[in-house]
């Protein structure tokens, strides 16, 4: 290699570099705000602000879904296994909002026990298969079968 | 001797004459390999794979979704390597695949996102969130549309070769966040499915119709590639002789 293509060649990878740190210095700084939303245990140990408009995500609790016989009024429990709160929301739910499902809502938290959400989003995990696979599973105690909402740490 | 062959291949695919008679070697019969898997895959993957446990139907989309994204982000891979190769080297053929390689990355870019959007509403509930996948992903269709517009843009070819090379080598950073966001940072949109190393969280009924599709996808970029390499070497050598020969040849 010549030097002048050596030199374009330093060059070049030498901005590569110092853009690569640049960003990932600013994606560092960032963390919080490029987060999509606060974990169960942000919110209970106080570091989601109170009363501002954010999204919360985690996964719903077994059995604490409470739904409201006359209204589309709903309350259940999201938890990453390190905090939970309860959520408060009327309206309908996605179809693939279940317990134990990983979910998003966006809303206000009113104290670090209570989320009043304007909208609800499900998340799903990246697990794919056949129905029948999934009864197989369940039938045989596979701990894979309760995979229906892992939580992404 | 690995190296010495990847060597030899780079001395010859560099030169224009040569590629032109190499890609038309290779695309009579890499056309129909491409579409016959593409086609393979899609139909397997949207008729005959069972439907999914909790999605049922829906995540069917998965075998557009995927294979776009994939091809987005490999062809961009290949966008920022030939914009290398064109600014330290000024190597004709990367010029010339800098500008073969954009058109269909960015049209798939746009497919994901689109795709990604309808799949989104049905089982998120919505059609979009500003989280760190789909904006980087956004990014990476306005990367490819700048590297598009760069060229077109300035007159000099081989200028605006080296201009629009050193955006692509740039948007290369923006690749890895897409890869990595969904690990990093607290996203909408799941991990990965599909794993490099470890076992993938698919079941193979629709694992391998998916890995066609993919395949496919990616063969149907190389042909796009390979034609729009072809007429943009044909445009540039126009002046050569063997170039003149060849629409001499045409005309008869």
């Amino acid at each position: 290699m010549n030097s002048v293509r050596k030199q374009r060649l330093i060059l070049v990878l030498a901005v590569l570099v110092g853009l690569g740190i640049a960003v990932g210095l600013m994606f560092y700084a960032l963390r919080q705000n490029i987060n999509l939303f606060y974990t169960p245990q942000q919110v209970v140990a106080g570091e989601a602000p109170l009363g501002a408009q954010m999204r919360v995500g985690g996964l719903v609790v077994d059995g604490s879904v409470k739904r409201n016989e006359e209204t589309l009024d709903v309350a259940f429990d999201i938890t990453d296994g390190k905090g939970s709160f309860t959520v408060h929301y009327q309206g309908i739910l996605p179809d693939l909002f279940r317990e134990g499902q990983g979910i998003v809502a966006n809303g206000t938290l009113i104290s670090t026990s209570r989320f009043e959400a304007e909208e609800v989003l499900a998340k799903h995990d990246e697990t794919y298969m056949p129905p029948e696979v999934q009864d197989a599973l369940e039938k045989a105690g596979h701990p894979g079968a309760k995979k229906g909402g892992e939580y992404n740490e | 001797m690995v190296w010495q062959t990847i060597k030899r291949w780079y001395h010859m695919l560099g030169s224009p004459r040569y590629f032109h008679t190499f890609s038309s070697r290779v695309l009579p019969w890499l056309t129909p390999i491409a579409l016959i898997t593409l086609v393979t895959g899609l139909v397997w993957g949207l008729v005959f794979a069972p439907s999914d446990y909790q999605q049922g139907n829906s995540y069917r989309i998965i075998f557009i979704h995927v294979p776009a994204s994939s091809g987005a982000l490999m062809g961009y891979m290949a966008l920022g390597v030939s914009g290398l190769v064109a600014v330290v080297w000024r190597m004709k053929m990367a010029e010339v695949m800098l500008k073969a390689i954009a058109p269909f990355g960015a049209a798939l870019a746009a497919i994901s996102l689109i795709t990604g959007s309808l799949w989104g509403k049905p089982t998120w509930g919505t059609y979009w969130q500003w989280d760190a996948r789909m904006t980087s992903m956004l990014i990476l269709l306005f990367m490819y549309v700048g590297v598009i517009a760069l060229q077109n843009v300035i007159r000099e070819p081989r200028q605006a070769a080296r201009a629009a090379g050193l955006l692509a080598i740039v948007g290369v950073i923006n690749v890895v966040i897409v890869k990595y966001s969904v690990e990093w940072v607290q996203t909408l949109h799941q991990g990965s499915t599909l794993k490099l190393f470890g076992e993938s969280t698919i079941n193979p009924a629709m694992k391998y119709p998916l890995l066609i599709s993919m395949l496919g996808m990616w063969l149907l970029y190389a042909v796009n590639v390979l034609v729009r390499a072809r007429t943009e070497v044909e445009w540039r050598e126009r002046r050569s002789k063997w170039v003149q020969t060849l629409i001499r040849k045409g005309d008869q």
